[in-house]
């Protein structure tokens, strides 16, 4: 009975049977690709008058850090942005589609672009592939209705908070929020709290690390503070900077000049096969 | 990775306690507001009662995204159905096209819901659909992980013709009953109370519940008796 049920096709709405083939795969011994994944730690908090977005700057693939200065924090539309963590490519991907069809529906609408439109492309889109695009994400922005802000899970779940934290670095994160959050937050108060936030997951976190990326959107305003904290400088650097020998051996001081490209010969024979 | 960590790749899902009970004129929805990807607790606050129309709500269990989705497909069936027919879905039709797409994709979907609501036809209805997309009419229904440490409770004091009051009080006792012993359902108790004369919100944070059990203090402990005796330490 049940055998035949997992074998019957479904009636229209959904179509799985690539994800059925897929997990025949894995269970048959494929070994999946790794992707470059960002061990992150993202955050976003509604203040007084808008919204707070913050994000590590880490990416890493396995044990190593891919990028010591990546960018998390997405544009989707002038007062729409984005926090990814989860698969680079994905996150990428899926906000870039997002913003893109965002745009077309400004153009043919002719209003600002609402935060729940973008919320509502990006669940559908991500809930189709049942989490096999890993991208979770924090979404936040102003609109006519005033700010907002979302959570979106790889599989297409998402929740409205006041604050919300994403990714490895979210425990940490998530520690500093709920210890500082109240209601009726300064855009200063907002910027140093997310920023704390952020800093907790950057030292707390083996995933997330490196600088310290801020987005605040307010009413007709946007300010992408990018590396508005760099509490990982570099530990190396020599004072005196590095210097190099300036003794060096002159073997050839003669300038050949380079052969024409083509020789041309005038009366050559034809060539013949 | 393992532990607490590994866990956070886990599929966000709500560990639920949902509660729907009709009384005298109308319905009283009732659940918890934990969500959990794992062991850790994703969201403390959620709201699983969604509505659907002016006079249907739904309570959500199961997979998050999935029940989302179901609702958010609904919503948009019932909002054209209103619209063709100038006039609210009842409570049958918003059940019935849950049990529909609940039903046509039971491979793909893992979640349970509740649908309730009053209309002028057939008054409050409570409407069950479990996981398999079978559609339940019952005078009351409850669902999630905590409700299996509820259907005792609910055969020995449920009755029928309640009023709003009894029915409000018996849904927060419920959730709150389930919410001590179940470890995936907590955070606060929300309730939707629906009938003739409209829609009621209501929402008792964690530290307004009532404590069951070993949350109560001890009264006459051994201990307390031995305090109150003499300060000094025995000598032999």
């Amino acid at each position: 009975m049940t055998r035949f049920a997992e074998s019957a096709p479904s009636k229209g709405g959904f179509s799985f049977d690539l994800c059925k083939r897929n997990e025949m795969l894995v269970q048959k011994g494929l070994k999946q690709p790794s992707f470059l994944k960002t061990g992150t730690t993202i955050v976003g908090l509604v203040f007084q008058d808008g919204v707070i977005l913050g994000a590590d700057t880490r990416a890493t693939e396995g044990p190593i850090v891919a990028d010591k200065n990546c960018e998390k924090i997405h544009y989707m539309a002038p007062n729409i942005y984005c926090c990814g963590a989860g698969t680079a490519a994905d996150t990428e991907a899926v906000t870039d589609m997002v913003s893109s069809n965002l745009k077309l529906h400004r153009y043919h609408t002719g209003r600002e672009s609402r935060v729940v439109t973008a919320l509502t492309l990006l669940k559908s889109h991500l809930f189709s592939y049942q989490g096999h695009v890993s991208a979770a994400l924090v979404l936040g922005g102003v609109d006519v209705t005033g700010p907002h802000l979302h959570t979106i899970y790889p599989h297409g779940s998402t929740d409205t908070l006041p604050f919300a934290t994403m990714g490895s670095g979210s425990l940490a994160a998530m520690a500093i929020f709920e210890s500082k959050y109240r209601e009726g937050l300064t855009r200063d108060e907002g910027v140093k709290i997310v920023a704390e936030a952020i800093c907790s997951g950057i030292f707390n976190d083996l995933g997330s690390g490196s600088n310290v990326d801020i987005c605040v959107i307010t009413k007709g305003k946007q300010e992408y503070l990018r590396n508005y904290m760099l509490p990982n400088p570099r530990t190396y650097v020599s004072e005196k900077g590095y210097t190099f020998s300036k003794k060096t051996e002159v073997l050839l001081t003669k300038i050949t000049p380079l052969r024409e490209l083509v020789e041309v010969i005038e009366g050559g024979d034809a060539m013949e096969e | 990775m393992d532990g607490i960590s590994g866990d956070l790749n886990a599929p966000h899902s709500m560990g639920t306690t949902i509660i729907g009970v009709t009384y005298n004129g109308g319905v009283v929805l009732g659940a918890d507001s934990r969500t959990s990807t794992g062991m850790y607790v994703a969201n403390r606050a959620s709201d699983k009662i969604t509505q659907l129309t002016d006079n249907v709500y739904i309570c959500r269990s199961g997979s998050a995204a999935d029940s989302q989705i179901v609702s958010d497909y609904v919503r948009y069936y019932l909002h054209q159905h209103t619209i063709q027919l100038g006039q609210p879905a009842t409570v049958k039709v918003a059940a019935n096209l849950v049990r529909m797409i609940a039903y046509n994709n039971k491979n793909n979907l893992q979640t349970g819901m509740i649908v309730g609501g009053w209309d002028k036809y057939e008054g409050g209805k409570i409407y069950g659909i479990p996981l398999g997309g079978t559609l339940l009419e019952q005078p009351f229904t409850i669902g999630g992980s905590g409700s299996s440490y509820l259907y005792g409770f609910f055969d020995q004091i449920w009755k029928e013709g309640m009023t709003q009051d009894e029915a409000e009080k018996l849904v927060v006792k419920a959730v709150s009953l389930a919410i001590a012993r179940d470890g995936a359902s907590g955070g606060v108790v929300r309730t939707v109370t629906i009938n003739k004369d409209g829609v009621v919100r209501k929402f008792y944070p964690g530290d307004t519940l009532p404590l069951w059990h070993e949350e109560l203090e001890a009264k006459d402990s051994l201990l307390d008796i031995l305090a109150a005796a003499s300060p000094e330490p025995m000598v032999s």
